[in-house]
């Protein structure tokens, strides 16, 4: 089975993130870059699934895809250093700026240059942009069923069924293959990758997509082509602290005199 | 006036409350068409509600079929080359998202996602957990855009709301749903919009002592939140969870009970109008946007506060 990992590297969200106040553009150089915890989530489920050899064919091959600028490799590492097998890495200055709708098909005309792709995984929603809808968006544009917030995923034969899990309950779905499948917090526990696999991610190959090479047209992605346009953006004055006092056996008739003060209560 | 589409939520022909916030908003676009999708008689049980909050037309796509929210893109796409809306408004939800970015990349429309308030001129996120608000516009026509749910106060207006069925077509592969188990709610208001909400961190210590947070809530008529440390240590379940990976609430009152307040729970809360925190450490970084801090113990603090608020009430 041939099985995609979509991943994205996102700010570090133990730093603080900041809008660009030009383009209202998320500001990538002011925090640390990671591969997002989810999509080491996605990377885990994929090669569960591999190892399992369920599902098409006799062999299995994990490729992880990123579409994101040049320190985006990174994240590829990351994932290789799991125990994926290959990458491709879409990266062009072009592409800065994207919205969901330019990133979906984008990353749909990406997953277009691998071979013979069974199985889509990607996370259930970054945790930078929050779209949550990225892994639909690229089925809606292949023509693929879409098994999104997976809590458990099973392949048989050419045939894959995910438990879905969301806040309004749970849906089984199934579709036969190809199909794209994303992933939710509680899939799986991603494991460590090992010395042995830092050092074997070193030399796993990552074939660099330009736009040209992936068959897109430079109209149809960037911040000047995208299909909203971010206005004004600007910083929220934080909130700042106000009384604190320490519980001298009275700190719950304090909370609730201070409720009384404020007519909450 | 230009017809603006509304995706009615709905469980099984149980109305959601958002379905009426995104009637108001849309009168401030055009004529609100609301778009019914769901099981044959679905639109019957939806129609008077629907009328009384202002739906002009009642597009009713009634359909048997089990493909996975396919029925719902594709009806909102033939509907948006037939009627030519001015935006399609959808409700903020893990399928609510789904559907609108699916219909967006489909009809090459722009999506506004995660939207706070609109106008004619444009819309207004509240970003990273609100530490950022970014005013947004569409460059194309019929926008998609999502609200979050609680942004707009409900007016109803009546409104003629004659009926009109839309043929549903099945469009390319689709996921088949075989089963479906919604969480139905309890007796306590729904997280993101409750206007109390009373959260436990990894300080309440058990799932049993997780009673002390339910008190004070069921007190205060308030909803129950838990830190993301709670829930994984399965204290409270998962859909309760409150920041950067769960949910965002704005409530009149926050309540943080044995919350350290790290970065990814503040992003779903600093928001709040107001904030109490309780935390044994004065350290603790909740208290940096807590309106009162108390230093203490949430096990003694907690039903003495409880008792209070109970007292006055009687
Ligand atoms: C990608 C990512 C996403 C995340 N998303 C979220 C999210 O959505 N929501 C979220 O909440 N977290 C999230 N986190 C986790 C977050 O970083 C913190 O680990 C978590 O919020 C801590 O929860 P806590 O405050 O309950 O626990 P702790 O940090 O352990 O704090 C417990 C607090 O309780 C106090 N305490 C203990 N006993 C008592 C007592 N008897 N009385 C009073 N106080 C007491 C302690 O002093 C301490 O301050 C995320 C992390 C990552 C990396
Ligand atoms: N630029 C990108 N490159 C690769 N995968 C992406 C990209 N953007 C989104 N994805 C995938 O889509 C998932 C959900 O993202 P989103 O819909 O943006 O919240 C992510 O966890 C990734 O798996």
């Amino acid at each position: 089975m041939n099985i995609v990992v979509l991943v994205k590297q996102v700010p570090d969200t133990y730093s603080e993130r900041k809008l660009n106040p030009s383009d209202g553009v998320l500001d990538r150089d002011a925090t640390d870059a990671v591969l997002d915890e989810i999509n080491e989530r996605a990377v885990e489920a994929a090669l569960v699934l591999k190892e399992a050899g369920d599902g098409p064919g006799d062999e299995s091959a994990v490729t992880v895809l990123t579409m994101g600028p040049d320190r985006a490799t990174d994240a590829i590492r990351k994932a290789l250093s799991m125990g994926a097998d290959k990458a491709v890495h879409l990266s062009d200055e072009a592409l800065g700026g994207s919205d969901a709708v330019q990133t979906a098909r984008a990353l749909a005309k990406a997953i277009g240059t691998v071979e013979g792709v069974d199985l889509v995984i990607a996370g259930n929603e970054a945790s930078d942009g929050r779209a949550g809808a990225v892994p639909a968006m690229v089925a809606d544009v292949l023509g693929l069923p879409a098994l999104t917030h997976a809590r458990e995923i099973t392949v048989e034969g050419s045939q894959v069924t995910v438990k879905r899990e969301t806040d309004e309950g749970i849906t089984m779905l199934s579709a036969a293959l190809p199909a794209v499948v994303s992933v939710g917090e509680k899939i799986n526990e991603p494991r460590y990758p090992s010395f042995k696999g830092i050092m074997a991610a070193k030399k796993k190959p990552v074939a660099t997509l330009s736009l040209a090479d992936a068959g897109i047209d430079a109209s149809d992605v960037g911040l000047a082509n995208a299909l909203t346009s971010v206005t004004s953006a600007s910083p929220k004055p934080p909130k700042s602290a106000g009384e604190k006092v320490t519980d001298e056996g009275d700190g719950g008739s304090k909370i609730a005199a201070f409720l009384v003060s404020q007519k909450l209560i | 006036m230009a017809e603006v589409l509304v995706l009615v939520d709905h469980l099984e022909g149980e109305i959601k409350k958002s379905s009426y916030e995104l009637l108001t908003a849309a009168r401030t676009l055009g004529e609100p068409s609301a778009v019914v999708v769901g099981s044959a008689g679905t639109a019957a049980k939806l129609a008077d509600g629907l009328r009384e909050h202002g739906a002009e037309k009642i597009y009713v796509a009634e359909t048997d079929s089990d493909e996975f929210l396919s029925p719902e893109v594709s009806v909102l796409a033939s509907l948006i080359e037939s009627a030519s809306p001015a935006a399609v408004l959808i409700g903020v939800s893990a399928d609510g998202k789904e559907i609108a970015g699916r219909l967006a990349v489909r009809t090459g429309s722009a999506w506004l996602n995660d939207v706070v308030a609109l106008s004619g001129d444009g819309v207004t996120h509240s970003v990273f957990g609100g530490a950022y608000v970014a005013e947004a516009k569409a460059n194309t026509e019929h926008p998609v855009i999502t609200l979050r749910p609680g942004s707009v106060e409900i007016e109803p207006s009546p409104g003629a709301g004659a009926e009109q069925a839309v043929e549903v077509t099945s469009g390319g592969r689709s996921a088949a749903v075989t089963s479906r188990e919604p969480i139905v709610g309890g007796d306590r208001p729904e997280l993101t919009e409750a206007s109390v909400v009373v959260s436990g961190g990894r300080g309440v210590g058990s799932a049993d002592d997780f009673g002390v947070v339910e008190g004070l809530a069921d007190t205060l008529g308030a909803a129950v939140g838990a830190s993301r440390a709670a829930v994984d240590s399965g204290y409270y379940p998962h859909q309760f969870q409150v920041g950067q990976t769960g949910k965002t609430v704005s409530p009149q009152l926050y309540i943080a009970l044995g919350i350290s307040g790290a970065i990814q729970h503040r992003a779903g809360m600093q928001t709040s109008k107001t904030i109490i925190a309780v935390n044994k450490d004065a350290e603790a970084p909740i208290f940096e946007i807590a309106d009162f801090g108390v230093v203490g113990d949430l096990f003694t603090v907690t039903p003495q506060l409880t008792d209070e608020i109970a007292k006055r009430k009687s």
